[in-house]
């Protein structure tokens, strides 16, 4: 368990020197996010695809199942925020719904149709090959 | 009484115990409510708690800084959990591999689609540039949003509130609407859940479909990282 956090914490860390030394706009957390997706799949690579380390795995599945938790102190900053919500209540609740109905449909369209595409043309390369060859 | 309890109170409420136990409570109230309403994506245990931790702050006059300083110690925990997330998103990098064009294409249009056009509405309804700031981040996991939020000069706390309210439409609204855009591929629908909608929308597909939970992972994963691209970028631009 602690050599598990040790390990979450280090990533986090390398992302903040990462973040501070390339002085990037990107946030710490984030490149460590990266940072340890990186480490894990060179791992299991090499482990020609075993599953990631026992004490990681179920401390990171205990985090998310409990991420809800995590964002209440950031999300009660919302009482301080009255005047804006008062005053911007239409774009902030229109921006809401509105993009994330759009993102939803867009995001599934695109992927329905570009799988639906891919499938229809059982071996890439060769479809590749064929799509030139009736382009020319 | 009141004396009695101001007494108590008073000494208490500068420790960080009393907020740790209160946002704890609060939570906890919150997943209690959501298993007796069947697990309905609108009994967000998390806006439940935000309602009642704001509440005992109000009643009991205590500033958002007092609170804060007490509860900063759930808030440090964001962080390493941020990092966690790489770990559905590895055990599914096969995936990725197999499914690179459609994976890569759909969440680049996905997620410029909910950048844009939150922005977009925002500014065209007279939203100030802080709100539009908060809004384009938002579709993200919330660590994640909330850490682009503070980058780029939005206001963390209403990001934290959007994407959870994102997350409640996404799940509310997602499968009916795909369904009826003819999209039944579980990869779509996962995909799509968890780069519009993130956790909340996540996990009501991933109770329906094992594939589509997968994808799901990937969504919130990869849009994380792309949106914690794009986003400052965009803000840098857009003076």
């Amino acid at each position: 368990m602690l050599s598990a956090f040790l390990w979450l914490i280090a990533c986090q860390l390398a992302g903040e020197l990462i973040r501070e030394a390339l002085n990037l706009p990107i946030p710490g957390p984030v490149i460590g996010m990266f940072v340890l997706m990186t480490i894990l799949g060179w791992c299991s690579r090499k482990r020609r695809g075993a599953s990631q380390p026992e004490p990681l795995d179920s401390l990171a599945a205990k985090l998310i199942s409990s991420l809800g938790l995590l964002f209440v102190p950031a999300g009660v900053g919302i009482i301080g925020e009255a005047d804006v919500l008062r005053a911007e209540w239409l774009p902030i609740l229109a921006g809401v719904l509105g993009s994330t109905i759009l993102s939803v449909g867009v995001t599934g369209l695109v992927m329905h149709w570009s799988i639906r595409h891919r499938d229809n043309v059982p071996d890439t390369s060769s479809g590749l090959i064929k799509q030139l060859a009736e382009q020319s | 009484m009141n004396k009695v309890f101001e007494h108590l109170w008073t000494p208490l409420a500068t420790t960080p115990l009393v907020w740790l136990a209160v946002t704890l409570a609060a939570y906890l109230t919150g997943s209690r409510l959501q298993r007796a309403c069947n697990g309905s994506p609108l009994a967000s245990p998390v806006l439940i708690a935000i309602a009642i931790v704001s509440l005992v702050a109000q009643v009991t006059h205590t500033s958002y800084q007092v609170y804060f300083a007490g509860a900063q110690f759930i808030n440090f925990l964001l962080g390493p959990a941020t990092v966690a997330l790489a770990i559905p998103l590895a055990k599914n990098l096969r995936l990725v591999r197999q499914n690179f064009l459609s994976i890569g294409l759909a969440l680049l249009v996905g997620s410029l689609t909910s950048i844009v056009s939150g922005v977009g509405i925002v500014w065209v309804l007279g939203g100030t540039r802080s709100v539009a700031l908060s809004m384009a981040p938002k579709s993200v996991t919330t660590p994640i949003a909330i850490a682009v939020s503070q980058q780029i000069g939005g206001v963390p706390a209403l990001t934290a509130a959007l994407a959870i309210l994102g997350g409640i439409v996404a799940a509310i609204t997602g499968q009916t609407m795909l369904h009826r855009l003819e999209v039944r591929d579980w990869r779509a629908h996962g995909l799509a859940a968890g780069v519009a909608g993130s956790g909340i929308a996540a996990a009501q597909v991933a109770s329906l479909d094992e594939l589509g939970a997968a994808f799901a992972a990937l969504g919130i994963g990869l849009n994380g990282l792309l949106t914690a691209l794009i986003v400052p970028l965009l803000a840098l631009l857009w003076h």
